[in-house]
């Protein structure tokens, strides 16, 4: 059965502990829901890491997803929002054959054209980065793929921060603190 | 800090220590090469910890999770690593699904041969942890204090479940500086949700203003310890009400209220009023599909109010016009506060047209049939009328635990121990022993078919030497008769490999010195139940019944909740 079918950005914040993002994972595994992208970083708290992960499925599954990565013990939140409600970015790497970039005008119009930064230059190959919205990565790579000239392609998932004024997960620890660390 | 807490001590030691200091003074468990210093330990705690040896590490986690239903404490296992610890996977997915606080410790084997495919290395952290409510590998003695206190605090908070505790030889082994710590919160983990004062004032002015109101009462509120604040509830507003399978013992099977059990085999009455109501106020309950039926036919005419202290479960299933997040033991008395006494006679007397019906047309012809081979329901209703208030029900899966959960009669909270979310066969005789070691004080009648008695069978061992005073019912059928009775009705009564060549029960019970009797006439039952429940120690009863009997009245799986087979 096909349900509708969108792309959500989940923002995970978890304790920083191995075998965490095994258990994020996992909740994607058993509702059989492909994750698009996926990035894990340290974030500004201390001892906390965040997720910023991307999937295609229905809004009964993220809503499902979200609740499971919750209930897991040492995951502080996991919310999940739409573009909107976000500052999202990606950074994009090519590594372009040095001959094909000589012989083809194209190629040093379009790495210019889409603003794209020189990491290295050898006589076999150049290594350029491009950061910025999925879509301009997607499209810088079908054009370089049309003319042939990329040899290997890296992207490093989106990460997002939120738009929103307040910042939520550390209202939510301070909330927490005050209602239960006065327990006995 | 006294003396004894500050010197150090041997990993397996702390690990003892911390688990006295949580209250902890039964254990079942099976040892084993990875687990042996704790075991080592273990002799020197005798006077503090009664082990019971058990015959198979599944038959620990059962027994830990019968102790913990009866008790309200949690029970512990402890295991070996490798195939002992794979052996507890069925336990702890079943004290999962239904919300049982179990600890469960693993032996593994020593840091340095983790990742090298040592003899019984299984990652059984990452195993565990998609089927428990916490896992975590200890892997130096340091640790185990406050793991072991943190383990205690996941396992009983909230929403209660298994935790999984792997400790390594190396933490077993080493020495540490041994302080007693307590865990009394954890900031990634909301235990005790605050509950929303506008959504109780919305779900009081709902149920005052129903006509129709139907309560689901499940086993959250055995959990919860809310089972006088269920009741005032219900009483203040003469709210009827239906139990879930876990939930049956919330309230007494004679309160006036209470109707009886809600879903697949429950009381018909119940699912006909769930499709009548007006407004549906479930407590501490999830929703299952054994509940439900068809949701897309389910109480769509009633304004849900759904307590749950879990918020995954809020709207999983049905969605909730009124969620009310929290412990219901708080959220019920915040709503009996606010609800004005009606006098809703007329709405629970329609119950009755609903109860005769399914009392003419099934529970008569159960449990009076005047020939023919016994009825499963009549033995139960036999063992129940003998046992009194006093008695706990263990059940196994199949026809026994739905005949069990539809004739026995209970008086007591914490009365039924069964398996509910997994369904695992083999549950009862384990889970039964767990239970007279949590309440020696009760009678613990136990109920299984001859499929699962053979699952943990290996069991008697352990009621042979511990003379555990289980009282052991099994209805004999010869048939794994509820998978026969769904071949029957959906199968064209096709019985694939349902029919069981059984050996003698007798000759085997008396094999562990186990005293036993086998009913095959009606006029048998009565003495036959008498002696067992006036034996000291356990007993098993055979109690030979009607081979094709079936469980009615049964909706059939994916049908609305309220069609419901009368015969078959």
């Amino acid at each position: 059965m096909m349900e509708d079918n969108t792309l959500y950005t989940i923002i995970v914040h978890s304790e920083n502990i191995s075998g965490i993002l095994n258990q994020v994972a996992a909740v994607f595994t058993r509702l059989q829901v492909n994750i698009e992208s996926l990035n894990v970083s340290a974030s500004s708290m201390k001892n906390v890491h965040k997720f910023t992960i991307t999937c295609k499925t229905s809004a009964r599954n993220m809503d499902k997803i979200l609740k499971q990565i919750n209930k897991k013990m040492d995951v502080i939140n996991a919310s999940c929002y739409t573009d909107e409600e976000i500052f999202q970015s990606e950074i994009a790497m090519f590594k372009i054959s040095t001959d094909e970039f000589k012989n083809s005008e194209d190629t040093s119009r379009l790495l210019r054209g889409y603003n794209t930064h020189i990491v290295e230059v050898t006589p076999e190959f150049l290594v350029v980065e491009l950061a910025g919205s999925g879509d301009a990565i997607d499209s810088l790579y079908r054009e370089l793929d049309n003319i042939g000239c990329v040899r290997q392609f890296v992207r490093s998932g989106k990460v997002a921060v939120t738009s929103s004024p307040l910042e939520k997960v550390s209202e939510l620890l301070a909330k927490r603190e005050a209602r239960y660390g006065n327990r006995k | 800090m006294d003396a004894k807490n500050s010197e150090r001590v041997s990993g397996s030691e702390a690990l003892l220590r911390a688990l006295i200091r949580e209250g902890v003074d039964t254990v079942f468990g099976y040892p084993g090469g990875a687990i042996m210093p704790v075991y080592d330990a273990l002799m020197d705690h005798t006077d503090e910890i009664n082990h019971i040896l058990v015959r198979h590490e599944q038959g620990a986690t059962h027994a830990a999770e019968g102790y913990a239903r009866a008790s309200g404490k949690p029970g512990v296992c402890m295991v070996t690593g490798g195939p002992g610890a794979t052996n507890t996977l069925t336990g702890i997915a079943d004290a999962m699904l239904d919300s049982t606080p179990i600890v469960v410790i693993a032996g593994q084997i020593a840091n340095e041969l983790i990742g090298t495919d040592a003899f019984q290395e299984v990652d059984f952290t990452c195993v565990t942890q998609p089927i428990s409510k916490w896992s975590y590998q200890i892997s130096s003695p340091d640790e185990i204090s406050r793991v072991v206190a943190r383990a205690f605090f996941v396992a009983t908070s909230g929403r209660p479940g298994p935790v999984v505790l792997t400790i390594t030889k190396n933490a077993q082994t080493g020495m540490t500086c041994y302080r007693p710590e307590k865990v009394t919160y954890i900031r990634s983990y909301d235990d005790d949700p605050e509950i929303d004062i506008t959504r109780i004032r919305e779900a009081a002015a709902a149920i005052n203003a129903a006509k129709r109101p139907f309560v689901l009462a499940g086993q959250g509120i055995e959990l919860g310890g809310a089972q006088d604040e269920f009741r005032k509830f219900v009483e203040k507003g003469e709210l009827p009400f239906g139990c879930t399978l876990l939930g049956l013992s919330v309230m007494p099977t004679a309160h006036p209220l209470n109707k009886g059990m809600l879903g697949m085999h429950g009381n018909y009455c119940n699912n006909v009023k769930t499709n009548e109501c007006d407004v549906l106020i479930a407590v501490g309950m999830r929703f299952d599909d054994r509940v439900t039926g068809n949701l897309a036919t389910y109480a769509r005419q009633a304004k849900v109010i759904h307590l749950d202290i879990d918020p995954s479960e809020i709207g999983k299933n049905v969605p909730a016009d009124i969620p009310v997040l929290g412990n219901c033991r708080k959220s019920l008395a915040m709503l009996t506060e606010r609800l004005v006494h009606m006098d809703r006679s007329e709405w629970i007397d329609s119950f009755g047209k609903y109860q005769e019906e399914e009392y003419r047309r099934v529970i008569d012809r159960e449990l009076h049939p005047s020939e023919g081979p016994l009825n499963m329901g009549e033995v139960v209703s036999a063992v129940s009328s003998a046992a009194g208030d006093n008695a706990i029900l263990v059940t196994d899966v199949g026809q026994n635990q739905m005949m069990a959960a539809r004739y026995f009669r209970f008086g007591q909270k914490r009365s039924i121990i069964t398996s509910g979310g997994m369904g695992t066969m083999g549950f009862a005789i384990p889970a039964g022993i767990g239970a007279a070691f949590a309440r020696p004080d009760r009678t613990i009648c136990v109920f299984m078919g001859d499929g699962g008695l053979q699952m943990t069978v290996q069991e008697f061992g352990t009621i042979m030497e511990h003379q555990v005073p289980v009282k052991m019912i099994l209805l004999n059928n010869s048939y794994l008769g509820n998978v026969r009775q769904w071949q029957q009705l959906f199968y064209n009564r096709r019985y694939a490999f349902t029919h069981l060549e059984n050996p003698d029960f007798q000759v085997l019970s008396s094999a562990y010195g186990i005293p036993s009797r086998r009913v095959i006439e009606r006029s048998g039952l009565k003495d036959a139940v008498e002696e067992m429940l006036s034996t000291d120690g356990p007993f098993f009863l055979e109690v030979c019944v009607a081979e094709e009997g079936n469980v009615m009245p049964m909706t059939p799986p994916g049908h609305p909740i309220d069609n419901m087979l009368m015969e078959c």
